[in-house]
């Protein structure tokens, strides 16, 4: 277990390493925005990684709601504190890159405007973990982890529909959409890194939730071991 | 206990609209004497209108094109006033303790608190909408039944999220701060939806019908999922 975590640390680091190589040095200047595009490969690979921890944290919800098992509790909550870090980068460096390019740095947009709102929807889901105690918090979250998920499904139609600077995908986005091999690769190489980066700092963090679970159960447990003079004390 | 005397008591227990149609009579009874949600829900409206209306000095044309936002946002605000008391009712004399070990299908609870809060809103929109009109000088270019249908989709987003929410926030701390925490961001789409099918038919550019649909499958979904989730947190220990 420790030297699994050890070397996916270390390939984690030679990931981000040859990322941060390949975003800054290898790939190509952008014609129009010039080096500060070069944010690009920051961007929108954390945005990936923030989606791909909030589709986690929805699995996991669903596992627990299902079988009540503490361990898919604990993932939950780590996928959601890691995808709102990753949501945070997304909507910081958003406003870094539009300043230089768009002259403004927000602008009520489909695409930001539904990543503000996936936000604030998973900030409230960890607010509402920390405002809830025992075993009524991996329930109550969960519960609300499945509102929001089908909540951003809503946000980005009404979005789209209802409000209509930000480009097109350049990935799949159809036929005018194009991007550079090399900016592809670098991109790509940017977004498995961040992912691995991501898968780190949940483990580590589903780690520490485990033994927190851990050492709460072996409390309640010495409570109810203890119970007898504890009642006698009330009494 | 032998089978028969199983399927006797079966036959007599109450279905699930039996209690449905009790809860929501008791609610509404309740509201008609004490007349607790509505007061504070239309004061607080109240007030927010005549605070826009300081903050905001608009023109005719103007407060027509904002009013469909200006409408929601008093109503989201009042709305959650109402909410918060919907299980705090229960909450004396152990009345949902009291519910929770009951056998009784603890969607039709969910059912008749959202109803009940939809007949309050409802209620409170059919108020206000008079004093909207006199304050910002409305005049609706579109026909009234698309206001209509609007205002009653709209409600039932924010009623049928909110009253489930609130029963989330009942076992949190400081609850009456949480429910507003948890009801506007998963309210942001329907807010959306209400807003432009308001102003739409307010200002009569565009059609409203794209956002009804939205709102109809919108009120759809949520209800089938705060029905499918519901015994769960109100189960949650």
């Amino acid at each position: 277990m420790k030297s699994t975590f050890s070397v996916f640390a270390l390939i984690t680091l030679a990931l981000l390493s040859f990322g941060l190589y390949q975003a800054l040095v290898a790939a190509p200047t952008e014609q129009t925005m010039g080096e500060v595009q070069r944010i690009f490969y920051y961007h929108v690979p954390s945005a990936w990684t923030a989606f791909l921890c909030f589709i986690a944290n929805f699995a996991a919800s669903i596992v627990y709601l299902a079988r009540r098992n503490p361990k898919a509790d604990a993932f939950a909550l780590s996928t959601a504190e890691v995808g709102v870090v990753f949501c945070t980068i997304v909507l910081v460096t958003g406003p870094i890159w539009a300043r230089p390019v768009w002259g403004i740095w927000w602008t009520w947009d489909a695409r930001l405007t539904s990543t503000l709102v996936l936000w604030l929807i998973y900030v409230s889901y960890l607010v509402l973990r920390r405002y809830t105690s025992g075993g009524q918090s991996p329930v109550l979250a969960s519960a609300l982890a499945v509102f929001g998920f089908v909540d951003v499904i809503f946000v980005y139609m009404a979005i789209r529909w209802f409000r209509t600077q930000h480009p097109q995908p350049v990935v799949g986005g159809g036929a005018n959409a194009g991007i550079d091999p090399h900016m592809l690769f670098a991109l790509l190489v940017n977004f498995a890194a961040f992912a691995a980066l991501a898968s780190l700092v949940v483990w580590i963090r589903y780690r520490l939730e485990r033994l927190r679970q851990q050492v709460e159960e072996a409390h309640a447990l010495k409570a109810i071991a203890a119970g007898p003079p504890l009642r006698r004390a009330a009494r | 206990m032998s089978s028969a005397a199983l399927q006797l008591g079966r036959t007599r227990a109450p279905g699930f609209f039996d209690i449905l149609r009790a809860t929501l009579a008791k609610d509404l009874r309740l509201e008609w004497r004490s007349k607790d949600a509505i007061n504070s829900m239309l004061f607080f409206a109240l007030l927010v209108v005549v605070i826009f209306s300081f903050s905001f000095d608009l023109s005719a044309e103007e407060s027509r094109r904002i009013a469909g936002g200006l409408v929601w946002v008093a109503l989201l605000f009042a709305a959650v006033v109402a909410l918060n008391q919907t299980w705090a009712r229960e909450l004396r004399n152990q009345a949902l303790d009291a519910f929770r070990v009951s056998p009784a299908p603890a969607e039709s609870l969910f059912l008749a608190k959202a109803t009940g809060n939809f007949v309050f809103v409802m209620i409170l929109e059919a108020l206000m909408a008079p004093l909207f009109v006199v304050f910002y000088n409305l005049r609706s270019v579109g026909p009234g039944y698309e206001l209509a249908a609007a205002s009653a989709l709209g409600t039932w987003a924010l009623v049928v999220n909110g009253t489930f929410f609130a029963a989330m926030s009942l076992r949190t701390r400081s609850r009456e701060v949480m429910l507003p925490l948890l009801l506007f961001p998963i309210s942001i789409p329907a807010l959306l939806a209400m807003v432009t099918a308001t102003t739409a038919t307010l200002t009569g550019d565009g059609s409203p019908h794209l956002s009804l649909v939205f709102l109809a499958v919108y009120d759809l979904v949520f209800t089938i999922v705060g029905l499918f989730l519901f015994e769960t947190v109100l189960q949650a220990e």
